[in-house]
């Protein structure tokens, strides 16, 4: 049951070198540049989101995820998620208001799969770039690239893919909207929602912990994908696969890398989910399907190249 | 200006040898010999697949993951293709990577 975790927030991701990855961000996948802080990060978004910020870069010498943020109703709903962490047996990491720019304090926790995730309540919203919220026209001029329109979610590998599902199902209260489940039962997939969308967050089994799969964003039509792909054999971006169409969420993907091994996604459709739905099922035999819907073939890059 | 100057990459455990220009990534080069030398993956530097060690030969790197290549292997000769540029013609060897995951496996066994 929905426990006041509303949407994903933000997600930080460190690079090798910041000029390069800005021009990956940025001029290619059209993020909009907002602010660079003391520690020399960079604050993005992407046009229609309200908040001042959905992607934080971080220059370090290896590439990767540091966290991935939700935002959750209000401060009340804050305290209290912190006690059901702890009350659940996590350990809880205070991180002050302002550590990033315009967010409020964040109450951090590791997942069983090793990651770390914030939760806030409250970020400076700085509202849709380039368009008002009154009698807003229909797009801004000036977007770069493949324009962007929101973050959407993250897929990270990790062990513990049950362990982690019950934690965020029983005490942050996400949904499980589709899942990939081996011939003896076990998931080894887990796609989880907090709202509509088909998946806020996704895990996939993996020995080592803290891995990055991929930050993905998404877009408004299938040509959008299309010209997304153009841009990448334009400016000779690292391809990764696609375009294509998953069966999993059934959205419609192309997957490619930044300049720091760090993969991408840009993706358009998919499926909805409602609180009453039952979760989708893929076998785990059929998952060259689930994962390329086209192909029904796994490439090997999509299991064994992470960060 | 002169074309970028070419060098020969010998890979000596796949008996195979592709040229690749000083501007170029050895990984990228290979891969527009379409030569089959040195496993493709993320050709960021960031997720380890392409790791070679170079036997012999002149180059210089860029940034790439701690995690894949310390500054110690970096001395040994180690590195992830996708980070080489050549300066000389080079004898090298691929397959060292120690990154495969796949689920449900045990991790791979470190190849040093």
């Amino acid at each position: 049951m929905r426990n006041g975790v509303m949407r994903p927030g933000h997600v930080q991701i460190r690079v090798l070198d910041m000029e390069e990855a800005l021009e990956h961000y940025r001029d290619l996948m059209g993020l909009i540049e907002v602010e660079r802080d003391n520690q020399g990060r960079v604050y993005l978004k992407a046009w229609t989101e309200v908040d001042k910020f959905s992607v934080v870069l971080r220059e370090a010498d290896k590439p990767g995820m540091d966290h991935m943020a939700f935002k959750v109703l209000n401060n009340e709903v804050l305290e209290q998620l912190e006690a059901e962490l702890v009350a659940y047996g996590c350990e809880v990491e205070q991180i002050p208001e302002g550590e990033l720019s315009g967010c409020g304090r964040r109450v951090r926790f590791v997942a069983p799969t090793g990651h770390n995730f914030d939760l806030f309540a409250e970020k400076e919203q700085t509202g849709k770039w380039g368009i008002s919220s009154v009698n807003p026209e229909a797009w801004p001029r000036g977007l770069k690239g493949m324009k962007a329109s929101r973050f959407d979610h993250c897929l990270l590998y990790g062990p513990n893919i049950e362990e982690t599902y019950v934690l965020f199902r029983d005490v942050l209260g996400f949904e499980l909207a589709e899942q990939v489940v081996d011939p003896e039962g076990g998931r080894v997939a887990v796609f989880l929602t907090v709202g509509m969308k088909a998946h806020d967050v996704a895990f996939i089994d993996c020995p080592e912990p803290n891995k990055f799969h991929h930050a993905s964003f998404f877009l408004e039509t299938w040509e959008a994908v299309l010209r997304a792909a153009d841009l990448i054999s334009m400016t000779n971006t690292s391809i990764d696969i696609g375009p294509t169409r998953h069966g999993l969420t059934h959205g419609q993907t192309i997957y490619f890398f930044d300049p720091s091994g760090n993969r991408n996604e840009v993706f358009c459709g998919g499926d909805y989910h409602y609180p009453d739905h039952e979760p989708i099922t893929w076998k785990a035999e059929d998952l060259g399907k689930a994962i390329f819907y086209h192909d029904r073939v796994l490439n090997e890059r999509f299991l064994s190249v992470l960060t | 200006m002169p074309d970028s100057l070419i060098h020969q990459i010998k890979v000596v455990n796949r008996q195979l040898s592709f040229s690749c220009s000083e501007d170029q990534a050895l990984l990228m080069g290979m891969e527009r010999c379409n030569a089959g030398a040195i496993n493709v993956g993320c050709r960021g530097g960031g997720c380890g697949v392409c790791k070679i060690r170079i036997l012999s030969g002149e180059y210089e790197v860029k940034r790439m993951s701690q995690v894949h290549c310390s500054a110690d292997q970096l001395q040994q000769g180690f590195a992830l293709a996708c980070r080489v540029f050549p300066r000389s013609d080079l004898e090298i060897e691929s397959d060292h990577c120690d990154a495969v995951l796949i689920p449900g496996d045990k991790p791979a066994e470190q190849n040093e």
